[in-house]
């Protein structure tokens, strides 16, 4: 267990490297590491303190015939980072895209059950599902922007509404790179093709787009698996601090990174949620014996 | 060192061998096609020596035979004996040379074979010339005089005189080109168009007195001005008609030719290498830039490929919408179950109909059909002669639309498949409605794949002739489609199309020795046309597929 919790030496030195590199604001890093380091193993998360944002109530997920998710129950609390841990082909993605109903583009997919989105399930028939999305934004596992310029990248999601003032656009698109702390890289090429930028940049790019139509959700589904550790240190980075304005579902494979940037974490397993409850609990203290066996990579 | 065969075959050696051998052999075959047809049509418009020869004929007669050599052949002495001429024991074969010997007003024959053998005493005279006419095809003898309205003008140099004197005739003709085609066709025109609006008020019974007044008042005018030109065309023919020649033919026959009806004249024995080139870049811009004489034998092409161009074009900017929407709604919107697939296959299916039968659905559908009911209801005054009731442009470009929709249908739906659904998702994921994300994403990377499906449409269209015949092309357009008189585009107009051109020239043509390296010219016209078509397209699929170049994923 403790091989879980301890960063290894060579993320040690990534983030030695990561500092160094960066000037200016190293003092500011201090997530990422450890959950020791972090200071708040002190600090007690209790979910029934939390405000909820989403609620998942029994629901059952299926694919055709097959049922992929057998009766979940959750609640994921505002303004703090939720991940969802598990084995490849446990359901944890099939989950997050419930939250905004992309599994109806999934044909042969339909669900049973309810999602309560602040208080309201998203699952109903009056639900403009175009509207959800706006509240619930979602970022991918592999970078995607559209092969339009980064202006234009971030700017999308304004123009679907229908903004197409210059003054809000360019002050949107400023903050909106600003959040997702990549301004300073790009703007001097805004009107560069965003195809150009590093996939590190890109993701980047996609959770600026993303936070540019201010949702009050933001799901991410394993947001770093295909980028290098330095531009992983960088998303995370940016999770934590995105978390003070936005609720955050994240799904990892990496546990560790499970273990740096969530408050909370559920482990699912065969589309079940095995255990659900504050990151430092699970990871220190896991309920459950199959959670235990995960966590310390003996299965899985 | 020795390499077996079966491990020479197992590297897979035959196999880069066959499949280099493939394309070698199809490169081969497209640049040895390219090469006759530009072999055999270029070599027409060089000024070509004019020989001049005595001729002994069969019964012993003499005389003297002026002509082009345009082609020779072997023939085997076993032929020439049974076709009753003499051949000396021990020859095999004779050469046999065609001529072309041009006089058709006064010999009657364009063109003659003669036994080689029986032109002894070739030679090629500087003096000799050529003459070519409007009518009666060229024209080779003896310059004998110049004169002016029948009178011999005395002068020092013959031959310098009569090229002032065909250039000023050359000049008044044009003038009077202009006159007839433009000014008092567009006085016709008008004149057209005020009683077809007479016509309509008749028929709604809308026709007052003022309005009479009014249109007789316009008639008049235009009356007037058509009046005053025809003043000057008459002094313009009493000009054109001012000179003539007199030449002598390979018979001793003095023919009197009058300017007016000669369009150049030259003696390509004079000529000097410069001299021959510069006037085959005069022949070869006439053949581009002209319209068709003589039964489209003579002169240029120009309103064929004006008219081949502006079909291919209209049909491209009907046959893309159509087929972009249609594989939209195949690929995005419908439910992809049997009768999706049912659809798929028959669109497939289609392209591979013969082109004639959608000329016959054209013929049947757009026109007696469509085109009869637009007649009724929007061209009543007309009637009883059709508008759009009869083959015209706008029904080719739509019978072609029709044809080369299958094509741009699966192009599109090749190219929306391969768009990435992390793509379509991020769009979704940020708001978007489906719509949206179509418009806004997908179609624009979807473009290069519609260029490439338009691509191959033009290349099928602009070389398709059979369905043409039956829907819009004619052997002589009399004005081009697209020209100064209101409403410009004439929809409704017949046209010219360089492929029936190929065909009507080569096998309805009166002349067919004369037309062969035209048809010869005009195929490698038209290749040339698809092919600048093409590469024009390509050039905007390659700006479009650096725009949206595939995202690495």
């Amino acid at each position: 267990m403790a091989q879980a919790l301890s960063p290894t030496t060579h993320e040690e030195a990534t983030m030695s490297k990561e500092q160094a590199t960066s000037t200016g604001q190293g003092s500011a890093r201090t997530h990422g590491i450890d959950i020791s380091s972090l200071d708040r193993s002190s600090e007690v998360m209790r979910l029934e303190d939390e405000t909820l944002s989403l609620e998942v109530k029994n629901l059952k997920l299926y694919y055709g015939e097959k049922e992929a998710l057998h009766g979940i129950n959750m609640q994921i609390p505002q303004k703090r980072v939720t991940a969802f841990i598990g084995p490849s082909g446990c359901g944890k993605s099939t989950l997050l895209r419930c939250f905004n109903r992309m599994n109806d583009l999934v044909d042969g997919c339909r669900i049973d059950g309810q999602i309560l989105l602040d208080g309201n399930d998203i699952y109903q028939r009056n639900v403009e599902v175009a509207e959800l999305r706006r509240r619930v934004g979602m970022v991918f596992q592999k970078p995607n922007p559209f092969p339009k310029s980064i202006y234009e990248n971030v700017a999308y999601g304004l123009r679907i509404q229908g903004i197409n003032k210059k003054r809000i656009l360019d002050e949107t698109v400023e903050w909106s790179l600003r959040s997702a702390a990549l301004w300073d890289e790009v703007k001097d090429r805004l009107n560069d093709s965003a195809l150009g930028l590093s996939g590190g940049q890109q993701q980047r790019l996609v959770i600026a787009r993303t936070v540019a139509v201010r949702p009050e959700v933001l799901l991410l589904d394993e947001p770093a698996s295909a980028l290098d550790p330095l531009s992983t240190l960088k998303i995370e980075e940016l999770i934590h601090e995105l978390k003070d304005d936005y609720t955050i579902v994240i799904v990892t494979h990496n546990m560790q990174q499970a273990a740096r940037v969530s408050d909370y974490t559920a482990f699912m397993y065969m589309g079940d949620l095995v255990e659900f409850g504050s990151t430092n609990e699970l990871f220190t203290n896991p309920a459950k014996k199959q959670t235990e066996d995960y966590i310390t990579g003996r299965y899985g | 060192m020795r390499v077996s065969f079966k491990d020479w075959s197992r590297k897979g050696d035959p196999w880069i061998w066959l499949n280099a051998g493939a394309v070698a052999i199809s490169l081969v075959m497209v640049f040895g096609l390219l090469l006759l047809i530009a072999q055999r049509g270029l070599v027409h418009f060089w000024p070509h020596a004019l020989v001049e020869a005595d001729y002994v004929m069969a019964d012993g007669r003499q005389s003297t035979i002026i002509g082009e050599i345009v082609d020779s052949e072997e023939v085997s002495a076993e032929q020439l004996s049974t076709a009753g001429i003499h051949v000396p024991a021990g020859v095999e074969f004779l050469q046999r040379d065609l001529l072309k010997v041009g006089n058709r007003d006064v010999g009657g024959f364009d063109f003659r074979w003669v036994l080689d053998r029986d032109l002894p005493n070739k030679r090629y005279p500087v003096e000799l010339m050529s003459v070519e006419r409007r009518e009666w095809g060229n024209f080779y003898g003896y310059l004998e005089s110049v004169r002016e309205a029948g009178q011999e003008v005395a002068t020092g140099d013959l031959w310098a005189e009569l090229q002032t004197r065909i250039a000023r005739t050359l000049s008044i003709y044009e003038e009077i080109y202009d006159v007839e085609k433009k000014d008092i066709g567009a006085i016709n025109h008008e004149l057209e168009r005020l009683r077809l609006k007479e016509r309509g008020y008749q028929l709604r019974n809308e026709l007052t007195e003022e309005r009479k007044q009014s249109l007789a008042m316009q008639r008049q005018a235009l009356d007037e001005d058509y009046a005053v030109l025809q003043t000057r065309l008459e002094q313009l023919y009493t000009e054109i008609r001012r000179d003539s020649m007199t030449a002598r033919t390979m018979d001793g026959k003095v023919v009197d030719i009058p300017l007016a009806k000669v369009v150049r004249a030259y003696r390509p024995n004079a000529m000097a290498l410069p001299e021959q080139i510069g006037f085959y870049f005069s022949k070869l811009a006439e053949f581009v830039g002209d319209d068709p004489r003589e039964a489209n034998t003579e002169g240029g092409i120009f309103p064929a490929i004006y008219g081949t161009v502006l079909m291919v074009l209209l049909m491209s900017i009907l046959v893309t919408p159509l087929g972009v929407v249609a594989a939209v709604y195949l690929r995005e919107y419908a439910h992809q179950g049997a009768i999706t697939r049912l659809i798929r296959i028959a669109v497939n299916n289609l392209a591979g109909v013969p082109s004639i039968v959608y000329g016959v659905f054209g013929l049947g559908f757009f026109i007696y059909f469509i085109g009869a009911g637009v007649d009724q209801v929007f061209f009543p005054e007309a009637l009883p002669s059709p508008t759009f009731g009869t083959p015209g442009l706008l029904w080719a470009s739509i019978t072609l639309a029709i044809l080369t929709l299958p094509v741009v249908i699966v192009a599109t739906e090749e190219g929306l498949a391969r768009i990435p659904r992390s793509i379509r998702e991020g769009s979704l994921a940020l708001g978007a409605t489906k719509a949206e994300t179509l418009w806004r994403v997908v179609l624009p990377m979807a473009s290069p794949a519609i260029m490439t499906g338009m691509i191959l449409a033009i290349a099928r269209a602009a070389g398709e002739v059979a369905p043409l015949m039956l829907v819009g092309v004619v052997k002589l357009a009399p004005s081009l489609p697209l020209d100064m008189n209101y409403p410009y585009l004439h929809l409704d107009q017949k046209f010219m199309h360089l492929g029936f051109h190929i065909y009507d020239v080569g096998f309805q043509s009166p002349n067919v020795e004369a037309a062969r390296p035209l048809v010869y010219a005009t195929s490698l016209l038209l290749v040339l046309v698809i092919a600048l078509l093409n590469l024009s397209a390509v050039a905007i699929r390659n700006r479009l597929r650096e725009k949206y170049k595939a995202l690495e994923m």
